[in-house]
């Protein structure tokens, strides 16, 4: 393996320089786009190198780079991935090539800082995924606000200022409570080392406020129910970019938070309110679900799913708490977490996807309404064929990589209580009629009004772009392995940390 | 006392600065209306002289001389040479505002060079005279200031109030110094620490003066309920004298502040953090909530100030090493986002118009994209969003709050700082989302455009580094 190679740093610090690079460019330069893709693609293909320099035998943090940052308050530049951030930082490298292609043609306002603020964005994302030290992690957790919010500001819809700073706030005051919370630990545990954090002992009642604290700050994240109202409003209003980066990856942060923090260190407060966690999750799938099936507005529909499948992802974590009362092997626990995991990298392929999807119409329409659809088969016979499967995907068609992770954490749930597994398999019912209804109405039928019979059918980058989508969700679909593999040794770390009481 | 000698080498920077005083005086009353431009140029080497003088001095013996009335140590090092670079930047800022509103006088320079000189003073006071000193010659020479533009009706008000307010609070401060000095039977700071420690200090009396001088420094700092003066000066008074109110004076308050309370007054800490609790968690409150509704930048950014003030006090009532050391960089920090803020007024503002309402700022991104990311950068500062160092403020100080188990008032902190972020992402709305409704090219001129590029810049790579800033003001309390 190559250690010594820094290459967690330059993984981070190449986007960012060359968002800087791109921004300086200025606006009318042509060399913006092309540079911007240059950039994203080799942190793409750099971000590979993890993978293939992995070591699937080991839950230990590898890629290890350390050294002092604020000596003072021994605050670390301390980066180091596992099982867990190591799909997620390549799911980060992927959607942003993605985001770069889409906004190609289509963003003319100021292209530059659109693509500067999506390859800084990039770079702050694979330092959340990647610190080790808790408040590197924090600062790059709250960094990675900024060019959100001022994409979803600039390049928004009608109601883009609203949706921002609703954003902004929301996750503002979630994240200052984990702040407090990874304060007081470095207090009990005298290092901001998360890896420290982990092994620290804490009452009960620490525990309780602590996680309490967490919750908070990454239930808005994921987001959760009832703390999810920012989500809607903030997909409707960015541009098709900032969608992508939203449902891909910030809201997997949120997950990642909850497997990075909120387990391995409050893991008795973990299983003393798991039926919180739990029944909020079940509430997202279900109820959310429901919301998802009236909703007149494309990317709205797609917000909602992406509530319910996240869904998916908090209950896979928590059920594990009900496994172990249930059974003493615990292997359905490994199912539940890495169903979670492969729920998360899948979702946010397909909610990619499907934003894409909803992008290109919007492009050509511009509006996201479904009764302004009707029939667009009959004019773009080849996009049609990709929505659907992307519809299909998001229903969790066997084949397609939504059904495994779903799949899985049903499995799992059946191990903790039937009724958390009836309750979470009505989302396969829900799920396929909220994306196949939607995909009836705009997609299929007569040709519905002047403006749907003269579409074009998706040029070669659109076509590529969601060729690729396609590829790898099939491909997750159809052939697991390689993903869970990587994770497996995490996972088990992981559950030996939440069944050992620190009290 | 151990000095026999009076060390007159430890207080070389203010000597010279009282001379060079004199001398732009004189050179003022000489040259009458044309000795602007001659004064401002004294008034530069002057404070760059005395830097270069306190520089050379660091780290070099540190104690205490005239009768123990005064003192040099790290922490009034490092605070004078924050407060003349301070000064120095602020002239640069305001010469050119002053130019276009007739303001441009030697009598100006006169009086800066004269405050900075208070302020310095107090910084090094360790007697409640000294400081006493320090505190009138810096405020007499502030409410003069803010007087300057004589036919401006809302400076006048904002003059009188200051004064009236002020005058009041040196009366405050005096009453609880004399109530401490019939407890103590002292006015140096050092007795009155040894003789509280030594005990056989009447605790009620004690505590009765503590009131009063907490008052005292409550008006000096604008922290609520004594901030009333405060939004109506910086409102009232031209930008280029808020400037300079809202920055150096700032850290000489906070020296006060910490030499008072700490070092005179630091055994008895349990009786006033309870008070600067109150007033720490108050000021949080109003500042950021008031502040919300406010269209007037300076306004603004003046209860915004209230607020900074409320979360320096939190890492002086934490009573540690390292809340004071926290305090110390977020007093710093701030002045330097305040200079910022309220240059930003000044580079916006032309003959004739001041860019002091939200709406001056409407669209600047696609007018000024440059101008537009340095004000971004302060205000993701001030609402204290890493990376910028505005956070690592925020961070230090809370994080002192934590460590002596005031959970709730952190929690208090925190809260109040998500409610802040909005009126700060209001500016950086007004910036970048809304369309522009005056197209006027900015007319600053290139020595102002650069200390403000530099000046935010700063910020931002104080924000990727602030570990050399953070151990310096940790030296000084270990």
């Amino acid at each position: 393996m190559i250690i010594d190679f820094p290459l967690l740093s330059l993984l981070i610090w190449l986007p960012i320089i060359g968002g800087v690079a791109v921004l300086v460019n200025g606006d009318n330069n042509p060399w913006a786009r092309p540079l911007s893709l240059l950039v994203s693609l080799l942190t793409l293909v750099l971000s590979l190198g993890l993978y293939i320099g992995f070591d699937n035998t080991t839950y230990e943090m590898q890629f290890v780079e350390q050294a002092p940052w604020i000596a003072t308050f021994d605050i670390n530049y301390f980066l180091g991935i596992d099982g867990f951030s190591m799909p997620l930082i390549i799911l980060t490298a992927f959607a942003t090539v993605i985001v770069v292609v889409a906004g190609w043609q289509v963003i003319q306002m100021r292209p530059s800082q659109y693509m500067a603020a999506f390859l800084i964005m990039e770079g702050l994302m694979i330092a959340v995924f990647s610190s080790l030290d808790a408040i590197l992690f924090y600062v790059f957790f709250e960094a990675m606000l900024i060019p959100l919010f001022l994409v979803i500001g600039i390049w928004g819809g009608p109601n883009r200022v609203y949706a921002t700073i609703k954003f902004f706030l929301y996750t503002l005051f979630g994240s200052v409570f984990l702040l407090l919370a990874l304060l007081y630990l470095h207090h009990v545990a005298g290092s901001f080392s998360i890896l420290d954090y982990h092994d620290v002992a804490l009452s009960m009642e620490e525990q309780f406020w602590l996680f309490l604290a967490f919750l908070i700050a990454f239930a808005v994240k994921v987001p959760m129910w009832p703390v999810h109202t920012w989500l809607p409003d903030a997909h409707v209003e960015a541009p098709t970019g900032g969608s992508v980066i939203l449902a891909a990856i910030t809201l997997k942060i949120g997950g990642y938070g909850l497997i990075r923090f909120a387990l391995p260190i409050t893991p008795d407060a973990s299983l003393a309110l798991d039926w919180l966690v739990i029944g909020l999750s079940l509430t997202a799938v279900v109820y959310i679900g429901f919301v998802a099936l009236v909703q007149k507005d494309m990317k709205k529909l797609i917000a909602y799913s992406s509530i319910a499948h996240m869904g998916f992802v908090t209950l896979g974590l928590f059920i594990v708490f009900r496994i172990f009362a249930n059974s003493s092997t615990g292997s359905g626990a490994v199912l539940a977490v890495e169903g979670a995991m492969v729920q998360m990298i899948s979702h946010g392929f397909i909610a990619t996807a499907m934003f894409l999807c909803v992008g290109v119409l919007y492009d050509r329409m511009h509006t996201r309404e479904i009764s302004a659809y009707g029939g667009v088969a009959n004019t773009m016979p080849i996009f049609a064929g990709f929505a659907v499967f992307f519809a299909m995907a998001n229903a969790g068609l066997p084949g397609t990589s939504g059904f495994v992770g779903e799949f899985m954490v049903i499995l799992a749930a059946f191990q903790a209580n039937f009724w958390f597994a009836f309750f979470a398999a009505i989302t396969l019912i829900l799920g396929a009629a909220y994306s196949l209804w939607m995909v009836k109405r705009v997609i299929f039928g007569e040709v519905s009004n002047d403006n749907v019979a003269q579409l074009e059918d998706i040029n070669r980058r659109e076509f590529w772009m969601l060729a690729s989508l396609a590829i790898i969700i099939l491909a997750i679909g159809l052939w697991p392995a390689p993903l869970t593999e990587v994770m497996h040794a995490s996972v088990e770390h992981l559950l030996t940390q939440v069944s050992q009481s620190k009290i | 006392m151990m000095f026999e000698v009076t060390n007159m080498a430890f207080a070389l920077p203010e000597m010279f600065m009282l001379a060079m005083a004199c001398v732009i005086l004189l050179v003022v009353a000489f040259l009458g209306k044309s000795s602007a431009g001659p004064a401002y140029v004294l008034s530069q080497l002057t404070l760059a002289i005395t830097m270069v003088l306190i520089y050379y001095a660091m780290g070099k013996t540190a104690g205490l001389t005239f009768d123990g009335t005064y003192i040099k140590d790290a922490f009034s090092d490092i605070l004078k040479l924050a407060i003349c670079a301070l000064n120095i930047l602020v002239l640069i800022y305001s010469s050119s505002y002053l130019k276009d509103r007739g303001l441009f006088k030697g009598e100006y320079y006169v009086l800066a060079i004269f405050s900075t000189l208070g302020m310095m003073i107090m910084v090094s006071a360790y007697h409640f005279i000294t400081l006493y000193l320090g505190l009138e010659l810096m405020s007499l020479c502030l409410y003069a200031m803010v007087a300057m533009h004589r036919d401006s009706v809302t400076a006048t008000e904002a003059a009188m109030k200051y004064f009236i307010l002020g005058a009041i609070a040196s009366g405050m401060l005096l009453y609880g110094m004399s109530i401490i000095y019939g407890a103590t039977g002292s006015l140096a700071l050092a007795t009155i620490a040894e003789t509280i420690q030594a005990g056989g200090v009447d605790n009620t009396v004690l505590s009765f003066g503590l009131v009063f001088l907490i008052i005292g420094i409550g008006f000096k700092l604008g922290a609520v309920p004594f901030h009333m003066w405060l939004p109506d000066v910086y409102h009232g008074a031209p930008t280029a004298v808020t400037l300079f109110i809202a920055t150096a004076p700032k850290i000489a308050a906070f020296a006060m502040a910490i030499r008072l309370l700490v070092d005179g007054l630091g055994s008895v800490h349990q009786d006033w953090q309870g008070m600067i609790i109150m007033l720490s968690i108050l000021s949080m409150i109003i500042g950021n909530i008031v502040a919300i509704a406010q269209t007037n930048l300076k306004r603004m950014l003046a209860y915004s100030t209230i607020s900074h003030i409320g979360f320096i006090l939190l890492g002086i009532l934490s009573g540690s090493a390292e809340g004071y050391a926290a305090s110390m960089f977020y007093a710093l920090v701030y002045s330097l986002m305040s200079l910022g803020g309220f240059g930003m007024i000044i580079l916006m503002s032309r003959q004739g118009f001041e860019a002091d309402t939200i709406d001056d700022f409407k669209g600047l991104s696609s007018r000024n994209p440059w101008y537009a990311l340095m004000m971004l950068i302060l205000m993701f500062s001030m609402a204290g969003i890493p990376p910028l160092v505005g956070f690592y403020a925020k961070l230090t100080v809370i994080k002192s709050v934590i460590d002596v188990n005031l959970i709730s008032v952190s929690l208090v902190a925190v809260v109040m700082s998500v409610i802040g972020a909005y009126y700060y992402l209001r500016i950086i709305k007004v910036m970048y989302f809304d369309k522009a409704i005056q197209h006027e090219k900015l007319q600053a001129p290139v020595d102002m455009r650069v200390i403000f590029s530099v000046n935010a810049l700063t910020v931002f790579a104080l924000g990727i580094f602030p570990g050399s800033l953070l151990a310096l003001c940790t030296s000084v309390f270990s």
